[in-house]
């Protein structure tokens, strides 16, 4: 617990504010990666997870590549790059955006999948093109999966982005490494509680958002939280 | 069914005498002075090194030296790094051990200040515990080092780290974070010698291929590097003299228990004798860039110095 006290006392010593190493600057530079590879990926992966959505082809591949994705360590890709690139947020970026890939690709298919088939064909029966199928029947079902990807796309690239300092791409992860390699462990702990308290909040504003997308005619037929009715009777009751 | 229990028990079987095989080739307690190994090994000198592919090619020299010598050699090699063996050295189970004398100083004796070779050497005799001798050092060492690009060095006139204070342009200095709070840093080259630093850059690899990467694309300017690392002068860099020991001077050592006579320190103290600098970055370099064996590497150098 004096650990604890120790690092709540170190991240409100002002003396750590301020300067290329401040608090500040480093929780900005982390929220920026973050926010840069999210942005990447997202426009990477959800056209892909649509395109696969709707087709229903080209799923095997595309669970075997993500599968694969995940399991590569992302600080071994971080420093393969960095020998390529140089050093700098290159490098920590691209890793983040493979990172994150892979949820927010699963979301995307798998919120496309969800939508029952029957709805389709109705939609499809009462003349719709597919544009349209896409656009007002699929993507507003499959949002709330979406968002659930992309939700945990972004605790992944929030915590994972600590790395970028590893390779003089600043954030918060300078601290951590800072504190371990001079034995400082309050500052070291001091960074984690930054890390962790960017990821609370997140989590939370993709909490609400995950809520606000489900459609109203969605909402009104459904009793439990949309994560844990199934697809089938949500829909079959709009 | 019968026939596929009776293939399975055959399997075990198999698997059973390779364990035991295997068991018997590790020969029970790796640190245990041979007091249980039979009288074969009873008077053999341990020689021990760390998980260190450099410290491991200079424990096979000592090894092959004392051999030579008609020595009977235990190796233990590949124990750790100092916080695991230091223990074991101090507890008299370690016959030879080669080793840097500022870092073994300083994990003896945590308030060490540095100097001149000379001077941390003879600290370290001091700080040394009962039973145990550092023999004369090598003029090889493997220290933290400033080190440029060749071509910064020229087109500066660098020389040694003092001179760092003529460089009109911005120095940015790249290495672990932990950099800006040695007594080594860049606060301490600004006070020593007026060596102004625009920026540091924090690359957490232990001055390994990313640091030397960023000092090749001049992304940085300055590096800490180990002096005997290959890297340097496969890179064409330039590690800066360090005439004032703002480093601990990490000469090669053999530290040895009181098992160690006479006749073996002659022979050991022969070999420091010819482990220049230029000999132990060319021996590293035969690990690294050939990737040769540490029994190979090692008897090649000591044919050719005409010690064995």
């Amino acid at each position: 617990m004096n650990l604890f006290a120790d690092a709540i006392a170190w991240l409100l010593d002002p003396a750590h504010y301020g300067g290329s190493n401040g608090i500040e600057v480093r929780t900005v530079e982390h929220l920026w990666i973050s926010l840069v590879s999210l942005v990447i990926a997202a426009a990477i992966a959800i056209p892909a997870g649509f395109l696969i959505g709707h087709t229903g082809r080209g799923k095997g591949i595309a669970v075997l590549v993500s599968g694969g994705v995940r399991a590569l360590p992302t600080l071994g890709l971080i420093s393969i790059l960095g020998l390529t690139i140089g050093i700098g947020v290159g490098a920590p970026i691209i890793s983040f955006v493979v990172l994150a890939i892979p949820s927010i690709l699963a979301g995307a298919y798998a919120g496309f999948e969800a939508v029952d088939r029957r709805t389709i064909d109705a939609a499809r029966a009462s003349g719709m093109t597919e544009w349209q199928i896409v656009s007002r029947v699929e993507l507003p079902l499959g949002l709330p999966l979406l968002m659930g990807g992309i939700r945990s796309a972004t605790l992944q690239i929030i915590a994972t982005a600590t790395l970028a300092a590893y390779i003089s791409g600043g954030g918060l992860g300078s601290f951590i490494f800072l504190g371990l390699r001079t034995n400082d462990y309050s500052q070291m702990l001091a960074g984690s509680i930054l890390v962790i308290v960017l990821a609370i909040v997140f989590e939370g504003v993709f909490a609400v958002l995950q809520r606000l997308v489900v459609p109203a005619g969605v909402r009104a037929g459904q009793r439990k939280d949309v994560r844990s009715g199934s697809p089938r009777s949500r829909a079959a009751a709009a | 069914m019968f026939t596929a229990l009776k293939g399975r028990l055959a399997w075990s079987a198999v698997a059973v005498g390779a364990v035991v095989a295997l068991a018997g080739c590790a020969s029970g307690d790796p640190l245990d002075e041979g007091a249980d190994a039979g009288g074969e090994s009873a008077e053999a000198l341990v020689v021990a090194s760390q998980a260190y592919y450099s410290n491991e090619i200079i424990a096979e020299i000592y090894s092959q030296a004392l051999e030579a010598g008609g020595f009977e050699v235990d190796r233990q090699f590949q124990i750790g790094q100092r916080e695991v063996y230091l223990p074991e050295l101090e507890a008299g189970n370690i016959d030879v051990f080669p080793e840097y004398i500022g870092s073994l100083l300083q994990a003896l004796d945590p308030e060490a200040t540095s100097g001149t070779p000379a001077e941390v050497f003879a600290a370290l005799q001091e700080a040394l515990p009962e039973g145990l001798t550092a023999l004369e050092p090598a003029a090889a060492s493997d220290q933290n080092s400033w080190t440029v690009t060749q071509a910064f060095a020229e087109a500066n006139d660098l020389t040694d780290v003092a001179s760092l204070a003529g460089v009109t342009e911005p120095i940015t200095v790249g290495g672990n974070a932990e950099l800006a709070t040695r007594p080594y840093g860049p606060d301490a080259l600004q006070e020593l010698y007026g060596v102004e630093i625009a920026e540091v850059k924090s690359i957490e690899d232990s001055g390994g291929p990313l640091t030397v990467k960023a000092l090749v694309d001049n992304d940085i300017q300055l590096a800490n590097i180990y002096t005997a690392d290959p890297n340097i002068k496969a890179n064409n860099l330039v590690a800066l003299d360090d005439p004032d020991g703002i480093f601990f001077p990490d000469n090669v050592a053999a530290i040895v228990s009181d098992n160690v006579d006479a006749d073996a320190q002659a022979i050991l103290d022969e070999v420091n004798a010819a482990l220049s600098a230029d000999a132990l970055v060319g021996l590293n370099a035969e690990s690294v860039n050939d990737q040769k064996a540490a029994e190979v590497i090692a008897e090649a150098w000591l044919t050719e110095n005409g010690l064995i």
